[in-house]
């Protein structure tokens, strides 16, 4: 392979080579130092003069003297059934001092997009465990449904949990986590190793770990590869695979960087133009397909900076994702666990998902009701804060007291409380029943007779009471 | 020094790639020619030239292409194939049958693939409709084929075509490429012809649009109307229901054609739709809705500069069934991805930017494409329309954007979606405050003439009701609706059952997802009955509290769920006057 060394600029991570033979776009570059060190790189941009190299990795020790190796390829990723248990760099290399991993294939780590035409429609419930999730904000098989968190919130702790409880009722199948970290801290690491060997979960999932002192443009592959190693096990080897990625700003902040290096013309908030595109090449790897065993749903979990939900990253990721889950800094202060907002939170995937066939047939109707009359009770505490209590209607005072019991019965629940679907909505009908029937507009006639506890204590006498189990 | 003599020919290199742009040298080459890039032929097209260089936009991955690869152009403009097949068919941004790249490379869209948007093999049972010796023109009608049980496409004179006196035509079943019409002049014509999707069609002239394109929604037909040919926006926060309320449309409006682009949308959404059109049934035909619908999806991961030219695609597919007489409603989901496509390759061409980095043309290309949409007279003579509904994905919410701000300058009707009422799970979240319809005056007469004299009156007041109510609500969250006047009091309640019975509306509910006018019609009478019997109680000293605990009020929701309202209308309107009469008889 022919090596070169004419490095004429090096800006960031940006490398510029001239006078090469013809050299493809988005190949795998390899710089070699004087040292003997290689870092990697892909080409961004290729022409007759100029090729710019993006390095993953820092660009410390390049200089003008170092070579330039173009290997011929795009960048591509080993793959293989051992990559189970394993624990990866950002970079792919294993980093749990255990063998190199013996390939099976080695594929593209941009990936091809699906053929919307081949995709299944997703509608296999997952039963998280989590009411607001469950109950409110169905997740179903193949969606993509983010975390929109801030700092300091325990997203980490609700991301843990749905990957502990997630599973899909009355199905036995072969089940993954791909976890990929971008840029956080050791310590939040640790905690999710932690969990990961106490639950035994280590030996079903495979983890990519770009910490905080990583390179930071390594975090541009990181996600890829994580991806490109989904698609394998769920595509290849037909499991139902669970991505887990981590934490997202981190990676559009890596994207601006080499945004501003090649002094692109920035976007909002100087975020690249395409970050769109770019995004949506990450988040559209999930799915089901027509006639293969496997999916890939995916749990994107991003931090918003200001708790701006109108922020540039949120609200491109909101785009394109299937919905979102919202974690309340509100909530959190009042110690409610898991902090889960359900007014912003939505599941666009949940009618697919949801009803006779999938979780019951008031599902749907009693997660409106749960939403308006909670809605309602919230604007009312506004109300409150001017006027005062007292100078509220009864119903409106139905609806504030309504409003407190949803965020401390059905909102709060346990780091290992795993309720089950038919709980949640008994639940729900539960705290429905403390408002007249009359109130209850969105629910009709024949479902209330069937599941509303006073008309259910009138049927069928010495029914069990409804409840949610602790444990 | 020697002299290297430049040449340009038909075929050039590729001097530089940088994503989705190249730029080739040594090609002849004019603006917006069709390319064919690489040793792998990926298609292209040419989008800017500067001296010698030619540069392109490339509609697949560009990954691994080098410089010094050969550039060949085809001196053809990007086109649609026009004819037989494009009912039920789902397409890539530039028409390539997705059905059809499954079976040739898989689940997963690879490049270097081309596939004729037409099927070249299926044969269409081909009826003249003129004879020899007859003369055609330019847009006439030679034939028609049955193309599925709810559409019969008309064959016509494609519009680039001078027309003549037939030699010969023949009836029988025949592929898009055979000849089926001969003219003297010695033209051949076939089922199909192509037409460049930059190029408006050509037609008579433009009518008035004062028919208006029922959808079934109440807070549409009834408050905020479109009209056939007219153009909308639906501009929404992600989470808004701007996709269910684009699927309504498409699914419910009284057009015969139904053309919905996903341009840089969610592929399990395109899914969805992919699986539900086929088994909806249409309404007016009980065929499957997919019979008479075109779908064209390029989904955010697929290459942006197919995404860009999805749009055009699909306009100038509707455009080519208006021409038939047909009125053709198109869906734009979203044209927010439309403008990020430009974008993204105006930044790759190191334009100059404009407003938050859009190119300054962004304005020039949204009117361009809305103003394709309108009711005509057919180059034959009949009415067609093409109603444009265009969705708009505004960052953060914050309608103050360029794409939001340059759309409204041009559509006329706005349907403004509320990320707070989807919140409240009031749907369709369509702000009723903010929302207009530019084409209320001209549709009036419509709606005097064919739902009720009344109609338009009913409709001014219940806009009027709420607009009240907008201004107490201001009040009460300040001081408490207990403090409000009585006759307020009601009032506010009036304006909830506006809200809670005529504008929410379940798109999953059987009965309740669609409302023909003549029930739109009976709500809004029922409840301007209640509203004046509440107003005389009130007024003869019934109280807001008794007028509310009315047991008809909480049962009239009821009738929206329900196929055959109207003797449990006629059943609560009469128990309605006789509890307002019990009341009243209590206070004298």
């Amino acid at each position: 392979m022919k090596e070169y060394r004419t490095i004429t600029q090096i800006a960031g991570p940006l490398v510029f080579v001239e006078k090469t033979e013809p050299i493809g776009y988005a190949e795998l570059v390899n710089i070699v130092l004087a040292d003997g060190t290689i870092k990697r790189g892909q080409v961004l941009d290729t022409s007759d003069e100029i090729v710019v190299v993006q390095v993953f990795e820092t660009t410390a020790g390049i200089g003008r003297d170092s070579g330039v190796r173009f290997t011929g390829e795009t960048i591509k990723m080993p793959v293989g059934r051992e990559m189970l248990g394993r624990i990866l760099s950002g970079g792919g290399k294993p980093i749990d001092g255990g063998p190199e991993i013996v390939p099976e294939k080695r594929l593209d780590i941009t990936g091809a997009a699906i053929n919307p035409y081949a995709r299944h429609p997703p509608e296999e419930f997952i039963q998280t465990g989590i009411s607001t999730i469950d109950g409110m904000n169905t997740l179903v098989r193949g969606q993509k449904l983010p975390i929109f968190s801030g700092a300091g919130l325990p997203h980490n702790d609700i991301a843990l949990q749905i990957a502990r409880q997630s599973k899909v009722l009355g199905a036995k199948e072969s089940f993954a986590v791909v976890f990929a970290a971008m840029g956080i801290t050791k310590e939040e690491a640790n905690h999710f190793m932690a969990d990961f060997e106490r639950t035994g979960a280590l030996e079903r999932a495979v983890v990519f770990l770009n910490l905080a002192d990583d390179p930071a443009v390594e975090r541009i592959i990181t996600p890829r590869l994580a991806l490109t190693t989904a698609e394998y096990l769920a595509f290849t080897l037909g499991m139902h695979v669970l991505v887990i990625l981590t934490d997202m700003t981190n990676y559009c902040e890596a994207l601006r960087q080499i945004g501003a290096a090649r002094e692109e013309v920035p976007g909002r908030r100087g975020y690249p133009g395409y970050m769109y595109t770019d995004l949506a090449s990450i988040y559209e790897r999930a799915g089901v397909i027509h006639g293969m065993s496997g999916s890939i749903t995916q749990f994107p979990i991003l931090t918003m900076p200001g708790d701006d939900i109108t922020h540039p990253i949120p609200d491109l990721t909101g785009y394109i994702t299937e919905g979102q889950i919202v974690i309340s800094r509100e909530l959190h202060r009042k110690g409610i666990y898991p902090p889960i907002n359900v007014l912003p939170s939505l599941s666009r995937l949940m009618n697919l998902g949801i009803g006779e066939k999938h979780t019951r047939e008031d599902h749907k109707k009693v997660s409106d009701q749960l939403y308006a009359a909670y809605a309602e009770g919230n604007d009312l505490r506004g109300l409150v804060a001017i006027v005062g209590k007292d100078a509220l209607s009864e119903r409106d005072r139905m609806f504030l007291e309504f409003a407190d019991l949803f965020e401390d019965r059905f909102v709060r629940q346990g780091k290992d409380e795993n309720r089950a679907i038919t709980q949640t909505l008994d639940l729900g009908w539960e705290l429905l029943a403390t408002l007249p029937v009359e109130q209850l507009v969105r629910i009709d006639r024949g479902l209330i007779e069937k599941y509303h506890p006073k008309f259910r204590g009138q049927r069928q006498a010495g029914a069990a009471q409804p409840q949610s189990v602790k444990g | 020094m020697k002299e290297e003599k430049k040449t340009v020919s038909k075929a050039g290199v590729l001097r530089r790639i940088s994503g989705p742009v190249v730029t080739a040298v040594g090609l002849e080459a004019h603006m917006y020619d069709l390319v064919k890039v690489g040793r792998e032929e990926l298609m292209g097209e040419v989008i800017k030239i500067k001296g010698e260089d030619v540069i392109i936009q490339v509609y697949e991955d560009t990954a691994g292409i080098r410089p010094g690869e050969p550039v060949v152009n085809t001196s053809l403009p990007l086109a649609v194939e026009l004819g037989p097949g494009l009912m039920k068919s789902i397409y890539d941004g530039i028409q390539r049958p997705l059905s059809v790249l499954v079976d040739r490379m898989g689940n997963f869209i690879e490049r270097g693939v081309s596939a004729p948007g037409l099927d070249r093999t299926a044969r269409w049972d081909f009826k003249p409709l003129v004879k020899k010796g007859d003369r055609v023109s330019a847009g006439s009608i030679i034939g028609e084929v049955p193309e599925t049980r709810s559409i019969v496409h008309r064959i016509m004179v494609p519009p680039n075509v001078k027309g003549g006196v037939v030699k010969e035509i023949r009836e029988g079943k025949f592929t898009v490429e055979e000849v089926v019409c001969t003219l003297e002049d010695g033209t051949a014509l076939t089922m199909m012809h192509k037409w460049p999707v930059r190029v408006p069609r050509p037609y008579q002239e433009k009518l008035n649009p004062d028919i208006p394109l029922l959808t079934g929604q109440r807070i549409l037909d009834g408050l905020f109307p479109i009209a056939k040919g007219g153009t909308a926006a639906i501009p929404g926060p992600f989470g808004s229901g701007k996709t269910v309320t684009q699927q309504q449309l498409a699914k419910w409006s009284d057009a015969k054609i139904v053309v919905y682009i996903g341009c840089g949308e969610r592929g399990n959404e395109m899914t969805e739709v992919l699986t539900e059109f086929p088994n909806l049934l249409d309404p007016t035909t009980g065929n499957p809705l997919m019979e008479r619908t075109t779908l064209i999806a390029n989904t955010s991961n697929m290459p942006v500069a197919a995404r860009e030219a999805s749009v055009y695609t699909g306009i100038t597919i509707a455009e080519y069934f208006r021409d038939m007489g047909y009125d053709v409603s198109l869906m734009a989901d979203s044209t927010s991805r439309w403008a990020e496509a430009m974008r993204e390759i105006s930044s790759r061409l190191e334009e100059m930017p404009g407003e938050e980095g859009y190119p300054a043309y962004l304005a020039a290309r949204l009117s361009e494409f809305y103003e394709r949409a309108g009711r005509v007279r057919t180059l034959n003579g009949q009415h067609g329309s093409v109603s444009v509904i265009g969705a708009v994905s505004p960052p953060g919410g914050d309608f103050s954007e360029p794409v939001t701000q340059n759309t409204l300058r041009i559509v006329k009707v706005f349907w403004a979606l509320d990320a707070k009422l989807s919140q409240r799970r009031h749907f369709p979240a369509i702000n009723w405050l903010n929302s207009y319809s530019l084409y209320l005056d001209i549709l009036n007469d419509w709606y005097a003439a064919n739902v009720s004299p009344e109609w338009n009156t009913l409709r001014a007041w219940m806009m009027e009701v709420l607009q009240k109510e907008a201004e107490l609500q201001e009040i009460v969250q300040l001081v408490g609706s207990d403090a409000l006047p009585e006759e307020q009091q009601i009032t506010i309640e009036i304006a909830r059952m506006i809200r809670e019975i005529f504008l929410q509306q379940n798109a999953y509910d059987k009965v309740d997802t669609y409302c023909d006018m003549t029930k739109q019609y009976d709500m809004v009478k029922a409840i301007r009955k209640f509203s004046d019997l509440a107003y005389a109680a009130q007024a003869a000293g019934v109280l807001p509290q008794q007028v509310m605990a009315v047991k008809a009020k909480s049962e009239l929701p009821q009738i929206k769920f329900i196929k055959d309202y109207r003797p449990e209308l006629a059943r609560i309107m009469d128990s309605m006057e006789k509890e307002f009469n019990a009341l009243r008889a209590g206070i004298s």
